[in-house]
């Protein structure tokens, strides 16, 4: 068993938040996917305060040896993750990560205060790469401004509190260590690169959202550099993640300091992904074929 | 029906060309599908690192026809790095798919026939369609070349944008003089534009529409939220709550 912010996982591999939905999956495989669950924890997609459309498509644009998303965080809304998805989700045979996602501080206080009363939700992952109104940049950019978001969302929760780090921003360790000295429990990284993709025709962007984020192998080494610097930077636990295909990639992750390592993009190429990284950590990290 | 969790690998069996069409078969034992249902496709190897380093993605791919002993069909056109990596593949090599995905169509109510209306490569679940409930099939092309893919159905009617083959205009001309002989319900999938004239011509008289949409997927089970089209409800997901709509829930 592994340990991880006072949760005991079966292993270090868990999915990176909106690369797995375990209730969508369960309508597509049956309830079978859960006797199989490929992740040792199940990170939700982001909940925020009211219900978000999400952006209008084209949402996706396949790029070299990645994808470029502007998929907008739709979903239906803190109640109704409270009292729709958390019950279909008790079945689920590993811990629960929500994560959440507010335009302020005082709408993040708001989201981790309603969950305290959850006791399926085991931890809360902070999604801190949302743009700040004023400044236009994430909230999670700025070191100082992190460190005051989290000062003020930890009093209220008894949760562990993860914070999504972005990797959009000038220091992202300076990032990391504002967030750990505002008390959080651990980070996890990377978000996807902030990236364009233009319309073949030469009409202009393709997404319907105008820019998007960059997943897949093509960040590998981006989020190599970026574990790496805030693994040597912090004494919380780092949840490593960008690119990681094969048992390989994240034994890497986790040699650069990383604690858990997280599989998002490949899961869209095969749900069970997870659970192949997870035996190649295990066997020695000799790639098995897929 | 649901798929078996994970990616999965089948052995290709056939390979058949219909003009630019490629009609590959492989073995899936697994397969049970209802028309109108999909898979993701890549192929085992040589998966990625091509021009531009892709496909990386696997692709949503319309299940043609199932038959006897697992064999599973697919119609393909080479139109981007994807498709044309799955066009080259041949007879013993494999596909590593996830499937079948997706809500098809539904049956018929007894004793009611049906009209199937295609547009190019949208005639693929068509196939499965007339296969298992019969129907009248309408099928559009750019042009005579890509007709010879009509061969894969039953007494079909052709139209031609360009006119080389059959009626010279598009499908939906001939879906409006079938209807008027007698209104059915229709089944089609083909590009944007044709199906917008299909639910348009559907309002008009007064028939139902099932249509199977495309849309670029990154996962197909419902996990990237990035196939979604706008209907009456707000977005809905093509791979989970598709790829078969009414017509007349879309926005």
């Amino acid at each position: 068993m592994i340990e991880f912010c006072g949760l005991r996982l079966r292993h270090r591999v868990i999915n990176a938040s909106g690369c797995f939905d375990a209730l969508s999956a369960e309508r597509v495989f049956g309830e079978q996917h859960f006797a199989q669950f490929p992740f040792a924890a199940y990170v939700s997609k982001t909940i925020t305060l009211a219900a978000r459309e999400g952006n209008p498509p084209p949402r996706l644009w396949e790029s070299a040896a990645g994808l470029i998303n502007s998929i907008g965080l739709p979903n239906r809304g803190l109640r109704a993750y409270i009292d729709a998805d958390l019950p279909a989700l008790a079945g689920l045979p590993v811990p629960l990560i929500t994560n959440v996602m507010g335009s302020t501080m005082e709408e993040v206080g708001e989201l981790v205060e309603a969950l305290e009363d959850q006791r399926q939700v085991a931890a809360i992952e902070l999604n801190v790469s949302c743009p700040n109104v004023a400044t236009g940049l994430d909230i999670g950019a700025d070191p100082r401004g992190l460190e005051a978001l989290l000062r003020h969302v930890r009093p209220l929760s008894s949760r562990p509190l993860i914070v999504k780090l972005t990797p959009n921003t000038a220091d992202v360790a300076a990032c990391a260590a504002g967030a750990q000295a505002g008390g959080a429990d651990a980070v996890s990284l990377i978000n996807t690169l902030r990236a364009v993709a233009l319309a073949p025709d030469g009409s202009g962007a393709w997404l319907g959202g105008g820019s998007g984020g960059l997943s897949g192998p093509a960040i590998r080494t981006v989020a190599l550099a970026q574990v790496s610097a805030v693994a040597g930077r912090v004494t919380i636990p780092v949840v490593g993640m960008g690119g990681v295909s094969c048992g390989r990639d994240a034994r890497e992750l986790l040699d650069a300091g990383a604690t858990l390592v997280a599989v998002g993009t490949e899961s869209f190429r095969d749900p069970a992904a997870g659970a192949r990284i997870a035996r190649e950590l295990e066997d020695g990290f000799t790639q098995i074929a897929h | 029906m649901t798929a078996p969790f994970g990616r999965r690998r089948i052995g290709v069996v056939t390979r058949r060309e219909f003009g630019p069409y490629v009609v590959l078969g492989a073995l899936d034992e697994l397969a049970r599908a209802q028309p109108g249902q999909f898979y993701m496709l890549a192929t085992a190897e040589r998966w990625g690192g091509g021009e531009g380093e892709r496909p990386y993605l696997a692709r949503a791919v319309s299940i043609m026809r199932t038959g006897q002993d697992g064999l599973v069909e697919f119609l393909l056109e080479d139109v981007g790095p994807g498709t044309r990596r799955l066009c080259e593949a041949a007879p013993g090599e494999e596909l590593a798919v996830l499937g079948p995905l997706g809500h098809g169509f539904e049956a018929p109510a007894a004793g009611v026939e049906v009209l199937l209306a295609g547009g190019g490569i949208g005639i693929a679940p068509l196939v499965a369609v007339q296969e298992r409930w019969g129907g009248q099939a309408l099928l559009g092309f750019r042009d005579r070349a890509h007709a010879d893919g009509a061969a894969l159905l039953r007494e079909p009617l052709i139209a031609t944008d360009d006119g080389s083959a059959g009626h010279h205009g598009v499908v939906s001309e001939l879906l409006e003089a079938e209807l008027e002989r007698a209104r059915r319900p229709v089944y089609a999938c083909g590009p944007p534009a044709m199906l917008a004239a299909v639910r348009q011509l559907a309002r008009k008289l007064e028939v139902a529409c099932a249509l199977a949409l495309e849309a670029p997927m990154a996962c197909g089970f419902g996990a990237c939220h990035g196939c979604v089209v706008a209907t009456v409800d707000g977005y809905r997901r093509v791979c989970v709550d598709g790829p078969v709509f009414d017509g007349a829930l879309l926005a």
